[in-house]
């Protein structure tokens, strides 16, 4: 446990350094947001219509872009070779960066998420789920993404690979995160979404700590 | 005394057979100097040793037990300093060494951490951040990390690469002191570095042409070339 | 040079088998063809349009199999660290990647008479098209590493994680199309299909099942190949200097131990 709250604290430590990450996440979040109103026109009711959508394809771009920095700067200086080698799980200090990863990106995004649906004319009742769901979702964001991370070290044109192997993973996520802010929208009870994106969260949680620490692994080779 | 030891080791990277046949044995306080051209395979055998490369064939045992059994344990034993420094730009060269004693559950970690920066004559520099610091300071805090805790093997690739001659002095004496207190060392290096009597391994002795060891090795037909095509022809 | 007369464990099993499974892909599809085109009923409804399902299934049976295939590859690869079931899952990933691609336009050329437009988001088309998304991943992945092998490593990886989610897609789309689909779209799978064009459909099938493992066992031969040529290049016996020599057996070895001794 003590290896998991040294990577989490060197993690968080070295995000706040260079804060800028987290930042730029959420300001792609917003900009991305705010390009739909230009393209599907500013009515009001047509915004309010698609508005848990575009929130959630947003995040998902947003969680993705920053998932290079989950692992790639620690394969280049050689830190990753030597998380490798510590006597500490790597199942364990991968959770440990997952978890710092989801902290300074998830986090944000989760409370820049409200923001958006005001200006996107959410009608708000769906607020509250809206940003349950987020809590729910973004974790297996970050979890599934950790895996395509690990997978791409030490391959050529990693950032957009890593895209066309997570985005396809990230379906699941996105229709039920979405589906939950528009039952509850509805006026419907949004439990069975809810549900099932607490269910993908505990797979996803249960898995990828085994499929990241063996891709990682093989990326040492 | 603690014996860690590797028999007929194969190691095979992309494709190209790097070496065949090395073996291997050490005790507690020796030293093992790994020789070779470019591409012998020097860092590839302490990779090997250290556990992140699995070798093609043979085994690595430390006190006659496969160091692939138990993994952490063997981690738990082993320090390496690889060619990259792993410091990181924006934490403190106190902060940089920190994570590494957590990971190994290092008891009075302030403490170890003074100790081993008064050892590599940087404590002045502990509170800077990595990214002012020159190649060679960086090297030295990398050899800091080493010091830090419990280890009875040190895996040395390249340890003074970027060092003046100084500081190679000061590695020596680090590992002699290593050493005398049981460690075992093994280690690549270009320039001579003044180490008691150790075992030299030359890897140019292993470098075997890959067809030769194809012709031994059958279960690695499919894997590999075989030019049963070309014969028949 | 006897010793290098044995041919590999691979060639030896397949060798026998490939003209086998050749020609039964040749029977099985001409066969199929035929009953597909011209000795099965015309659908009351859909006319000579239902001809275009005895591609079309076949198609989509290829793509799931194919993808299952490198599933099981990726385990095998996890479990028994044998490169053979890398080079598989490697090799099958194009075809799978060819048979939904197919799938998909013949299921886009089917609508477009039957549905009236080309697209539906209708819940098995968007699983193909995912499906499809997913071995553009793994194809993407393979090939993005310098080290052959270390892709292979990662694609099985990728395999095996895709698998797990594949039923985990399939179901959350299903959902998703419950939820949004207008019910007034014509589903293919009628409550029974006719027995006359049962035995074209089986025949296809089989026959697209032969022609994947004609492909694969190409495939696999083409990769070991290379690899050999590669590790003969790296192994120096092509070295241009010593072609005088080529003649003489074993030169490579002298031209080999003198660089090493250098």
């Amino acid at each position: 446990m003590n290896g998991f709250l040294a990577i989490l604290q060197r993690d968080l430590r070295l995000a706040l350094r260079q804060g800028a990450d987290s930042v730029m996440v959420v300001a792609f979040f917003i900009v991305t947001t705010t390009l739909f109103p230009f393209g599907v026109g500013p009515e009001a009711n047509i915004l309010a219509r698609i508005a848990s959508g575009v929130i959630w394809v947003s995040a998902l771009l947003a969680a993705m872009l920053s998932l290079e920095r989950v692992f790639q700067t620690d394969y280049e200086d050689g830190t990753l070779e030597l998380l490798t080698l510590s006597p500490v799980s790597l199942e364990l200090l991968v959770l440990g960066k997952v978890l710092a990863h989801w902290l300074t990106t998830g986090l944000p995004l989760i409370i820049a998420a409200p923001l958006m649906a005001v200006m996107l004319n959410m009608d708000q009742n769906g607020f509250v789920t809206l940003m349950i769901a987020m809590l729910l979702g973004t974790p297996a964001l970050s979890l599934i993404g950790a895996i395509g991370a690990a997978l791409i070290l030490g391959a050529r044109r990693g950032g957009v690979l890593v895209s066309l192997l997570v985005l396809p993973l990230y379906i699941p996520v996105l229709i039920f995160g979405a589906g939950a802010v528009e039952a509850a929208l509805l006026g419907i009870s949004a439990t069975a979404q809810l549900q099932i994106m607490g269910a993908i969260l505990l797979i996803t949680l249960a898995a990828t700590p085994f499929a990241t620490a063996h891709a990682v692994r093989q990326a040492m080779e | 005394m603690a014996n860690f030891s590797g028999s007929d080791l194969t190691c095979l990277r992309g494709e190209r057979l790097v070496f065949g046949g090395v073996s291997f044995a050490a005790q507690s306080g020796d030293a093992i100097m790994l020789r070779g051209r470019n591409g012998a395979g020097k860092s590839s055998l302490l990779r090997v040793m250290a556990g992140l490369l699995s070798p093609r064939s043979g085994q690595i045992c430390w006190d006659d037990e496969n160091i692939a059994d138990d993994r952490i344990a063997h981690q738990a034993r082993l320090q390496y300093l690889g060619h990259q420094d792993a410091v990181k730009p924006v934490l403190s060269v106190r902060d940089n060494l920190r994570l590494w004693g957590q990971l190994r559950g290092v008891k009075n970690l302030e403490q170890e951490i003074d100790t081993a920066l008064d050892v590599l004559d940087i404590h002045h520099l502990s509170r800077v951040s990595g990214r002012y610091l020159s190649s060679g300071q960086k090297r030295r805090t990398a050899l800091a990390r080493i010091l830090i805790g419990q280890s009875d093997l040190w895996l040395l690739d390249e340890p003074t690469v970027g060092l003046d001659r100084e500081s190679c002095g000061e590695v020596s004496r680090m590992i002699a002191d290593f050493r005398s207190s049981g460690g075992i060392v093994i280690y690549s290096t270009h320039i001579d570095l003044e180490v008691d009597n150790p075992v030299i391994l030359d890897l140019d002795k292993f470098a075997i042409p890959m067809v030769e060891w194809l012709m031994e090795h059958s279960e690695f037909d499919d894997l590999g070339p075989d030019p049963a095509q070309e014969a028949a022809q | 040079m006897h010793r290098f007369a044995k041919p590999s464990v691979f060639l030896k099993l397949t060798d026998p088998l490939l003209p086998w499974l050749a020609g039964a892909t040749a029977i099985l599809i001409a066969t199929g063809l035929y009953f597909a085109l011209f000795a099965s009923p015309l659908d009351y409804q859909q006319g000579d349009t239902v001809r275009i399902m005895y591609l079309h299934v076949p198609a989509a049976w290829m793509g799931l199999f194919c993808y299952v295939g490198m599933a099981i590859c990726g385990a095998m690869s996890l479990i028994w660290k044998h490169p053979l079931a890398d080079i598989c899952a490697r090799a099958t990933a194009p075809i799978g990647a060819t048979f939904t691609a197919l799938c998909l336009i013949t299921g886009s050329l089917w609508g477009e008479p039957m549905w009236g437009t080309w697209w539906v988001w209708d819940a098995r088309l968007t699983s193909m098209l995912i499906l499809l998304f997913l071995y553009l991943g793994y194809i993407a992945l393979v090939n993005a590493f310098d080290d052959p092998e270390r892709g292979s490593k990662a694609g099985s990886a990728l395999a095996l994680v895709g698998a797990i989610n594949v039923p985990i897609v399939k179901f959350s789309v299903d959902w998703w199309n419950t939820l949004h689909q207008p019910a007034s779209i014509v589903r293919m799978d009628g409550p029974s299909v006719d027995p006359s064009m049962q035995l074209p459909l089986a025949l296809m099938i089989l026959g697209f099942t032969c022609y994947y493992f004609v492909l694969l066992i190409l495939r696999v031969r083409l990769e070991l190949n290379e690899r050999r040529i590669r590790a003969l290049q790296l192994s120096g016996m092509f070295d241009e200097r010593s072609d005088q020599e080529a003649e003489k057996a074993n030169s490579y070895d002298a031209g080999h131990n003198a660089e090493a001794s250098q």
